[in-house]
């Protein structure tokens, strides 16, 4: 069966080929892209919430590092089941400060959009040197060199400077001291496990796996905000 | 090196180079996911910092589609277009920089990956100065690829052309809107979009990866090897026509797809689900062009294994082209979504599809590259069973776990509360995963016994002449009569 003449006409003619393919293809991209940008006012603000601190960064980047989001959605749907098992479900504005968005494709594991202060520091720090000793039959990798990796700190201001730049609203002086607060918030973490019985080496209290932990529970604020808020309660469907 | 000829030669050094160098990164790329697969099994298999399962799945999915599924492509269209054209490729040096670059970069990727350098964003993990290096051979290709066309010999460009044009143009819109980042240091950035709007970009790339370099690239394969392996026509020159037309414009609106239930707003999400509804069409425009050029040629099917494999890749084409659709409905991917379901969709049309077309234009590429005949017909008929086993064994047990753990999630006591804890549906799909391992064990000894028959094929070969073979069936011929 052959094609009409139009075609075969077209057929010779490599470069107005190529163009209209081009066309073809761009048409749907600008519908799907450029509209959203524009909508950018749309997304509800949630009152008081701010970006990463310079330790939940770097937890964060850590969590990237090792594909915690491979096995790990950070996306409730708006479901009862999903609700009941994790928490309020996830809204955009939540993820104002998530470069890039970690909401995952694949739950190997449970959501963690919602683990934010479901478990004490203790527990992720047990958790995550063997996950085997709380749930012998889970297959999450064992993550226990992370605590003897020491977290490096050399780049903490920069990571906050580049996030600034692209619009986060972090003050110049909490860019100058990101390091310090970072070892701060560290110092923090190392207490709470001391509380709970964990005694930390001195290579483990500067070690990779608080900063992960930091990020852990910093999980779910934004839910937590709009909890709060409580004009925002139970409408809230777009 | 080659014979000083009066006639004009193709430059085949690309084409051998391509040809093993993706048979090379499949079985690594297939291993990998055989690792990847036991340590979702047996998670003892976790070793260290480099080598447990969150670095190695991304290995897995970049060694097998840029460097095992891409290698053929290129391979492929550098074969084919040179023929289609009757012309040598537009310029050997970018044939050699696309070679070795690419290569480059697939081992920059695998490393990097390990060393947990990875920007967490599905199919697009590598760092910002893989992405440019990336972008920087994908436009060689590309004006390698142009530059041949606008050269050619040949009056009118054939169907395979066509595919592989909206592949050069495709992927490098996506890949470059998608990868824009804002650097910290050599190998860390931040993306440019944050929260939903990134996820949005994302999956409008990661749908159309899907699209532009499984989907388009093979039916290129597809539209020259089948009709090649089978010596007949194309079946319908316009339905090429037809089906290449919308898929192409209606492929790049369903990304939405991936996020059905999530924050991006609702008329995107309907947008994706109807696209993606509307994409059967032209979906199965393709799988029938393709089986209807074999029409009374099935008994040649019967006896060769090369056309048994396009027959199988086309039909798990057609299946997972029709269940894709059917998880863009929202009641279903509320199901599906997170679950194994959607990994048992991806190997049908990866293993189905993807893997079997390309094990085809190997088999039909590597002894007339080598100007020889296959060390064995029967391994190739091996190497088929093996490989149809293999993908049966993997699918059906990610169908059963996907179902079953998704059910479980949403299962509710009498009293309205949760029956079972997240841990229970995990012990509740082990068994399929250690089945799916099996699956994955007899689908990658299929590709091992490929390889072997291609060293030994190989081995009696020679690359020494390559005058400008006869062509047995004219370019205008396969695309139909004028
Ligand atoms: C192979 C997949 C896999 C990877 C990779 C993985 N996890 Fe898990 N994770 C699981 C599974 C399965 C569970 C449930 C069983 C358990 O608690 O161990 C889990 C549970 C958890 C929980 C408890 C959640 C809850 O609500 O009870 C946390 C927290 C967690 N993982 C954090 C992480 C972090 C952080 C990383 C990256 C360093 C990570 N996981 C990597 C599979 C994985
Ligand atoms: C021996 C054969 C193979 C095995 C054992 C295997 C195994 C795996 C495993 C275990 C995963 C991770 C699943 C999860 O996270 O739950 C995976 C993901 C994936 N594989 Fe394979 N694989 C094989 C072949 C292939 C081939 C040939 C392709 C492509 C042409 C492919 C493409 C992919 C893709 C795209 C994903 C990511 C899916 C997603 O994110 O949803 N695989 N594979
Ligand atoms: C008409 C065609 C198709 C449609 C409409 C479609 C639709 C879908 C849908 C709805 C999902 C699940 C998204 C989710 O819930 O997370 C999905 C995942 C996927 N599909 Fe398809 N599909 C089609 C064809 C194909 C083909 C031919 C392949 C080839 C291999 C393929 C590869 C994938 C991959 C790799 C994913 C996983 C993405 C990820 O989460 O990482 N699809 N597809």
């Amino acid at each position: 069966m052959s094609g009409p003449s139009w075609h075969r006409e077209l057929e010779g003619r490599w470069l107005p080929f190529t163009l209209y393919t081009l066309a073809a293809v761009v048409i749907g991209g600008l519908v799907l892209l450029i509209p959203p940008f524009f909508l950018q006012g749309t997304i509800d603000p949630i009152p008081g919430f701010r970006p990463y601190s310079a330790l939940e960064q770097e937890g964060r980047d850590l969590y990237i590092r090792e594909g915690c989001n491979v096995c790990h959605s950070q996306q409730v749907r708006p479901f009862r089941t999903e609700t009941d098992r994790y928490g309020r479900y996830s809204v955009a504005g939540e993820g104002i400060y998530d470069r890039p968005f970690l909401w995952g494709s694949r739950r190997t594991g449970p959501d963690l959009h919602r683990v934010g202060g479901k478990y004490p520091d203790s527990w992720h720090w047990l958790h995550l040197l063997d996950p085997r000793s709380f749930e012998p039959d889970s297959n999450m990798p064992s993550f226990a060199f992370l605590a003897e990796q020491p977290l490096d700190l050399s780049l903490t201001r920069r990571r906050l400077d580049v996030l600034r730049s692209l619009g986060h609203p972090y003050t110049p002086s909490e860019v100058e001291n990101a390091p310090e607060d970072a070892r701060n918030a560290m110092r923090t973490i190392v207490e709470s496990l001391r509380a709970d019985g964990i005694e930390l080496s001195e290579s483990q209290s500067r070690s990779e796996a608080l900063a992960l932990i930091a990020y852990l529970q910093s999980l779910g604020r934004g839910a937590g905000l709009l909890e709060a808020t409580a004009h925002q309660g139970s409408s809230h469907g777009d | 090196m080659q014979a000083a000829t009066s006639t004009p030669t193709y430059d085949m050094r690309v084409v051998r180079g391509f040809a093993i160098s993706a048979l090379v990164w499949g079985i690594v790329g297939m291993a990998v996911g055989l690792l990847a697969a036991a340590q979702l099994a047996w998670p003892e298999l976790n070793l260290g910092p480099y080598l447990h399962f969150g670095r190695i799945r991304p290995v897995h999915t970049n060694a097998i589609i840029f460097g095992f599924t891409l290698g053929v492509v290129f391979a492929g269209s550098y074969y084919a277009i040179q023929r289609l054209c009757r012309v040598r490729m537009f310029s050997d040096t970018l044939s050699r920089i696309n070679l070795w670059g690419w290569n480059a970069i697939i081992v920059a990727a695998a490393v990097s990956l390990l060393l947990g350098k990875t920007s967490s964003k599905e199919y697009a993990e590598l760092e910002w100065p893989l992405d440019i290096a990336i972008a920087a051979v994908w436009v060689v290709y590309g004006i390698n690829l142009l530059g041949t066309i606008a050269r050619r010999r040949e009056k009118g460009m054939y169907a395979a052309i066509w595919f592989w044009i909206a592949t050069v143009l495709t992927i490098a819109m996506l890949h470059i809107a998608n990868s824009l980042a804002a650097p910290v240091s050599w190998m860390k950035s931040y993306s440019i979009y944050a929260g939903v709007f990134d996820a949005n970009i994302q999956w409008w790339y990661g749908h159309n990866a899907v699209g532009f370099l499984l989907t388009t690239p093979i039916l290129g394969l597809m539209y020259y090897y089948l009709p090649k392996a089978a010596g007949r026509p194309i079946f319908s020159h316009r339905l090429s026509i037809v089906h290449f037309w919308s898929l192409v414009f209606i492929y790049i609106w369903a990304g939405p797809h991936h996020l059905i239930y999530s924050p991006l707003p609702d008329w995107a999400q309907t947008l994706g689900t109807a696209f993606s509804i509307m994409l059967i069409l032209p979906s199965w425009g393709g799988m029938l062009n393709g089986l209807l050029t074999l029409r009374g040629a099935w008994d040649r099917v019967r006896t060769d294994p090369l056309l048994k494999m396009f027959v199988v890749g086309l039909t798990f084409y057609g299946m997972s082209t029709f269940e894709g659709p059917m998880m863009s409905i929202k009641t279903v991917n509320s199901l599906s979504h997170f679950t194994n379901w959607t990994i048992g969709h991806v190997h049908s049309g990866a293993l189905g599809w993807v893997a079997l077309t390309c094990f085809a234009t190997l088999y039909y590429l590597i002894p007339r590259l080598w100007h020889t005949r296959i060390h064995s017909q029967r391994l190739v008929e091996v190497h088929f069973w093996l490989a149809t086993l293999g993908l049966v064994l993997y699918v059906t047990p990610m169908w059963i776990s996907g179902v079953t753990q998704g059910l479980m999630w949403r299962a509710t006591n009498a009293d309205g509360s949760l029956t079972y804890t997240f841990m229970e549906t995990v012990t509740a799909i082990r068994v399929y995963d250690v089945l799916r391992f099996l699956g994955g064990c007899v689908f990658l000894s299929g590709s091992g016994v490929m390889c072997w028959n291609v060293f030994k094929t190989v081995r009696s070969g020679t690359v020494a002449y390559a005058p400008l073979p006869p062509d047995t069936i004219s370019p205008s011929a396969i695309g139909g009569q004028a």
